[in-house]
């Protein structure tokens, strides 16, 4: 009855799944241009979290170098636009980003908590002045203009990033990298000692999740035809995907999408209501959400539904 | 020739030897009891051993290979697996995901995910803990955890076994069961080592007993030769008072 039951459950999920898919695939078709854009915008802060969560949510290790990854692929996209096609330039900032962050994962994935974050987050600062400082002494510039694409072109590509985002978070998380990672989360020198090698798990993860956030920059880049520095390498970029997953439940597969997802729809939505007070009650929001909700919204499901389940039992 | 010998082990911390030019052997198939009093050096010298921590001087050979220097988990790969003195278990995964790691990871990786399932579940089965093996780890007894991690040792197919006091807070019955638990390792022909202060666990199961204090060896023998030891006693009890004096 059990794995019936299951069975059914996940067959169920992947039904679900798949006809979202068609029409999220399908929508530029219908729906308003407004609402491909918003879609665009929220598929972005979906890669960035869940990519975010992949390394960051088994093994509890805190990462603050999103910006870096986003912003590499970003420069990326500035510096090649204009003589190679985009889907190679896609990879290619991508591959840049997996690249530093092999580099950074085998330099700082020594130190834990609280020395692994501020360190991370200072590789954001450390590429936002030496690019700055490379512009102005170097190129003679602050700001580079990048080759535009139709929003569907764009919104198109970010679905792609997104579906092969989820399907590699997907495999990791039921392969036995996924039980090492939790591993590490858990107990990490006792996952050493049962043959974990817990340096590689976690440089190549970090790295893989490194890979999706620079391809998501180098999209995005066409969007916003003007670049800086300070534009490609925004700490709120940093500090988005943690509140993103904690807000959607960090823990759970779909969490972090859900959380970007409802996250980017209730920032926009709070702009164009309450132009003047929108980020007070997103801070009213996320304090609610951090204090009431510790397992996210997705925890606040699973209990529902569980209480559902309870109930039809006490019924028969 | 021996499955783990040691040559001048010596480990600082700061200024202080926890272990200090220590040489020992181990043989193929023994058990070796390690006891001596608290901050002796034993569960310094399971870290230098599994490679938690690098000797400062010494090297360790395991069946004639050095392995002084290796990562943990090149250790565990190598046949050598652990307990720790302080549970450590993966509190928040099943009871089954913490020995399938232990399978997936040891001496025989490489196993298809349904293999390594049928491994770890033959050895929860082996220890006593199929009923729990759905159960988060955290919602265990104290005995239970300390199941869970030997099963998780044994599912890296160790040929020698470090197990770090696991009888210390368990009440008589459950002292009991791990003898018996650890007896049924050894017919398997594992080699153990075990820091024990049970001394009934101690005297019964092993055929040799290395006494250490402040890092050194003061004694090497069979049970009855280190428990009529005036330098064991001396150790654990302090010189004889003198009434009187």
């Amino acid at each position: 009855m059990d794995i019936a039951k299951v069975v059914s459950k996940r067959s169920f999920m992947l039904w679900v799944s798949f006809l979202v898919l068609i029409l999220l695939a399908t929508s530029p078709l219908y729906a308003p241009e407004y609402t491909v854009i918003l879609l665009t915008s929220i598929f972005m802060y979906i890669v960035i979290t869940v990519s975010w969560a992949m390394f960051s949510g088994p093994t509890g290790y805190i990462s603050l170098a999103s910006a870096a990854f986003f912003g590499v692929g970003i420069y990326t996209s500035a510096i090649l636009g204009k003589t190679l096609p985009l889907p190679l330039i896609i990879i290619i900032g991508g591959l840049v980003s997996f690249c530093l962050g092999l580099l950074v994962g085998a330099l700082t994935l020594r130190l834990r908590g609280v020395y692994f974050i501020m360190f991370t987050f200072g590789l954001v600062e450390l590429l936002l002045h030496f690019i700055l400082w490379w512009e102005v002494n170097i190129t003679g510039t602050t700001g580079r203009v990048v080759p535009t694409m139709s929003n569907t072109t764009v919104y198109y590509l970010m679905l792609i990033i997104f579906v092969i985002l989820m399907l590699t978070t997907y495999f990791i998380s039921r392969s036995r990298y996924g039980l090492a990672m939790q591993s590490i989360g858990e107990y990490e020198e006792a996952a050493a000692h049962t043959g974990v090698n817990v340096t590689t798990v976690k440089v190549i993860t970090f790295a893989v999740s490194a890979f999706f956030m620079g391809a998501a920059g180098t999209i995005m880049a066409t969007r916003w035809t003007y670049i800086d520095p300070r534009i490609a390498f925004n700490p709120t970029i940093s500090f988005l995907p943690v509140m993103m997953a904690i807000f959607g439940g960090a823990g759970h597969l779909y969490g972090p999408v859900i959380g970007a997802a409802l996250f980017t729809y209730l920032e926009e939505f709070l702009i164009t209501r309450f132009p003047y007070y929108y980020m007070l009650i997103f801070g009213i929001i996320l304090v609610v959400t951090i204090l009431y909700l510790p397992d996210g919204l997705v925890g606040v499901i699973q209990k529902l539904w569980k209480r559902i389940l309870e109930m039809k039992h006490a019924d028969t | 020739m021996p499955i783990l010998e040691g040559k001048g082990v010596t480990k600082y911390f700061g200024g202080l030897a926890a272990v200090s030019n220590l040489d020992f052997n181990v043989e193929q198939g023994e058990a070796l009891g390690l006891i001596g009093p608290n901050g002796a050096g034993k569960t310094t010298l399971f870290n230098l051993i599994s490679a938690a921590l690098v000797p400062k001087s010494g090297i360790i050979r395991l069946k004639g290979k050095n392995i002084t220097g290796l990562k943990p988990y090149k250790i565990c790969r190598m046949g050598v697996a652990r307990t720790f003195q302080t549970v450590k278990v993966f509190a928040n995964m099943p009871v089954l995901d913490n020995v399938v790691l232990g399978s997936y990871f040891g001496m025989s990786p490489g196993l298809s995910s349904s293999d390594a399932v049928v491994k770890a579940e033959e050895i929860l089965e082996f220890v006593g803990l199929s009923e729990v093996k759905a159960i988060p780890a955290k919602d265990l007894t104290l005995a239970n955890q300390k199941r869970v991690e030997v099963a998780r040792a044994l599912a890296t197919d160790p040929e020698l076994l470090l197990l770090d006091e696991i009888m210390a807070g368990l009440n008589p019955a459950e002292v009991g069961q791990a003898m018996e638990l650890v007896n049924r390792i050894r017919e398997k022909g594992t080699t153990i080592i075990m820091i024990e202060h049970v001394m009934k666990a101690i005297m019964n199961m092993c055929e040799r007993i290395m006494v250490l204090h402040h890092g050194r060896k003061i004694a090497e023998g069979t049970p009855q030769e280190i428990a009529t030891s005036n330098t064991v006693i001396k150790v654990y009890l302090g010189e004889k008072a003198h009434a009187g004096s």
